[in-house]
């Protein structure tokens, strides 16, 4: 039995205990409002073992993550940066972890004091005209933002809008988030240098327009440079235009999604503002908009009278598309964002956009040096970049899979594989601003040796990964059987 | 190179259409497409009785590291689609011009056949992209 793949089942002895988890004996009494049909007539299958070996089972199990506190994670277009620990020494302060969500406005003035001023600091960093934080996750985020796009034409009784158009080079949840919003998408080509192809986009801008999807830098790791001509082309049709969040950190504090010409954005602030994500935890993906597309934010918003706040709701909001969650939001996350913008300031929220700019196009250049192909040569990078393995994988059979498995032998994080679909055999790297120059070199230095191998011995990183508790996964047979419940053999 | 038959036109997204002495043809992904996509985990398919125009999105294959529009090849009505696939997806990767057929369409107008590509055209676009 390979131990590191242990179940708590394999470690199971009969009779095996721990008291301090055992349940209390039930007297008959209790169950009887349980109609006698639905009572179990056997045991559950429970692991029968002492309380050390759960600890240490799920202690070991912890160790094994890949994660942003033990290694590089340069997922592309995930901004896996350090999150720093101070922002959770903020948001657990008493007052806010234990203060009810139903807690009158009066006792919640300090909570709500910290929102309004998060908003304030997301207007003013993306040049958006109004912010409301309640989207609690990314996704959410986009199809708020969706939303909006479709009740301003609505209340303009403008019924005949129905497709939404999305750049190859958009991040992939567009199309979805579209879709889910009842549009139709239509795809622009993308040219060779990563730029949107600007006649594609005109022929395809009509009285049909509901708007654009796009993310600036977009995912090709390069900067729209015709925004401006894309912004126009879109407006004279009549259509909005919607900025994805998820390339925000090259730009932030630097160039604002509201001065290019959007009408709304959705931040990750997950990803930009460095509360922990990965996971499948709980995220925030606040919305801003533009002047015209203020009546149409999801509420509650927090706003200001004086000198206190209150909770904006659909009475002061008439046209708003409404309530997102049971509340506002992911309350822990959003004060960690707020402590992280509080924590940088002006200053460093520039440098968040500098650095990590200048961390992507340092590794980029080392790349290329030691033999790698750049999807986008005459480009510099944003804060991410593409390198291709067209090239290996027809010379050594070696595929971007086989390298992103091989780079976990070498302890670091593999970046995103295969995405954007418009490159062939790809992989997306997105080192952030956190990493020390050290950090960098190591993965350099890692790619340099693969690449060794790959030539040399390409069986070698075809079978890898080694180091790791298991070796290749069928990700076939995973997405085509989706039951997981595990059982006994 | 891949698997081209001469017999087949194709589309530039890679989709084939085989013409039946009935005036319906068959509609599939080229073995260059089910390559480049990988093996196949979801195949979605048009409603039968739908009318489509050429270059309509008639469904997606989905892959373990993509998903792809497929594009009807020409305009016309579908009559019948491969419900195989819904169970077995993987018959696109191991017999895509047989089994691994998509769906079966009633032409509208069969010149529009004229407008793809021969087999010669369509591995010169291979070889172009390479």
């Amino acid at each position: 039995m390979n131990r590191e793949a242990q179940l708590i089942f394999d470690v199971s002895k009969a009779g095996r205990r721990a008291f301090s988890q055992a349940p209390k004996p039930v007297a008959d009494d209790k169950l009887s409002d349980l109609p006698a049909g639905l009572r179990r007539q056997s045991k559950p299958m429970l692991p029968e073992v002492s309380e050390l070996q759960v600890v240490r089972h799920y202690t070991n199990l912890s160790s094994k993550n890949f994660a942003i506190d033990k290694q590089f994670y340069p997922l592309g277009s995930c901004t896996m940066k350090y999150n720093p620990r101070g922002a959770n020494r903020a948001a657990m302060l008493p007052g806010f972890l234990k203060r009810h969500p139903l807690a009158p406005e009066s006792h919640s003035q300090g909570y709500l004091a910290c929102l309004f001023e998060l908003q304030e600091f997301l207007k003013e960093v993306t040049g958006m005209k109004g912010v409301s934080l309640t989207p609690m996750a990314g996704a959410q985020g986009e199809f708020a933002g969706v939303a909006m796009i479709r009740a301003y034409h609505e209340a303009r009784n403008d019924h005949a809008r129905t497709e939404i158009l999305v750049p190859e080079a958009a991040h992939g949840t567009n199309p979805a988030t579209a879709v889910m919003c009842g549009y139709k998408v239509r795809e622009v080509p993308v040219n060779n240098n990563g730029d949107v192809d600007l006649e594609a986009l005109k022929a395809a801008c009509g009285p049909q327009t509901a708007g654009l999807m796009m993310t600036n830098p977009s995912t090709c790791g390069v900067f729209e440079r015709q925004i401006e001509a894309i912004a126009k082309a879109v407006h004279e049709s009549g259509g909005l235009l919607y900025y994805d969040g998820a390339n925000l950190n090259a730009i932030l504090g630097k160039v604002r999604p509201g001065d290019m010409g959007f009408d709304v954005i959705h931040m990750n602030l997950h990803k930009t503002f460095a509360t922990p994500h990965g996971g499948g935890g709980p995220g925030a993906g606040p919305v801003g908009v533009s002047e015209r597309l203020k009546p149409f934010l999801p509420t509650p918003i927090v706003g200001q009278d004086g000198d206190s706040y209150r909770w904006l709701s659909d009475a002061d909001l008439p046209q708003t598309i409404g309530h997102l969650s049971a509340f506002m939001g992911n309350a822990g996350v959003l004060l960690r964002a707020y402590y992280y913008a509080r924590a940088l300031g002006r200053e460093g929220m520039l440098r968040v956009g500098e650095y990590s700019s200048l961390a992507a196009n340092y590794m980029l250049k080392r790349l290329q040096q030691v033999g790698y192909t750049a999807a986008y040569p005459e480009r510099r990078a944003s804060h991410e970049f593409i390198i291709t393995l067209a090239k290996e994988s027809k010379a050594f059979d070696v595929s971007a899979m086989d390298v992103a498995k091989r780079l976990l032998d070498y302890n670091q994080h593999a970046p995103t594989t295969y995405f954007p679909l418009l490159v062939p055999e790809c992989l997306l790297i997105e080192p952030t601003e956190t990493e020390t120059k050290e950090a960098l070199d190591e993965f350099i230095d890692a790619m340099a040796k693969i690449l060794e191998e790959a030539r040399e011995n390409p069986e070698l990183v075809k079978g890898a990964p080694y180091s790791q508790p298991v070796r290749r996964l069928d990700d076939v047979r995973a997405a085509r059987e989706l039951n997981l419940v595990w059982k006994p053999a | 190179m891949s698997n081209i038959p001469a017999e087949l036109r194709y589309a530039k997204s890679h989709e084939w259409i085989r013409l039946e002495d009935d005036g319906t043809a068959y509609v599939g992904i080229s073995e260059h497409a089910q390559e480049a996509m990988g093996d196949l985990v979801y195949v979605e398919l048009p409603d039968v009785g739908a009318v489509v125009a050429s270059s309509d999105e008639t469904g997606v294959v989905e892959s373990v590291k993509a998903a792809s529009d497929i594009y009807a090849p020409v305009s016309g009505e579908i009559i019948a689609v491969n419900e195989a696939l819904s169970d077995s997806p993987e018959l696109v990767n191991q017999d895509c011009y047989g089994d691994g057929w998509l769906y079966q369409i009633k032409l509208s107008d069969k010149a529009e056949l004229e407008d793809l590509l021969g087999a010669e055209d369509y591995a010169a676009q291979l070889e172009e992209d390479a």
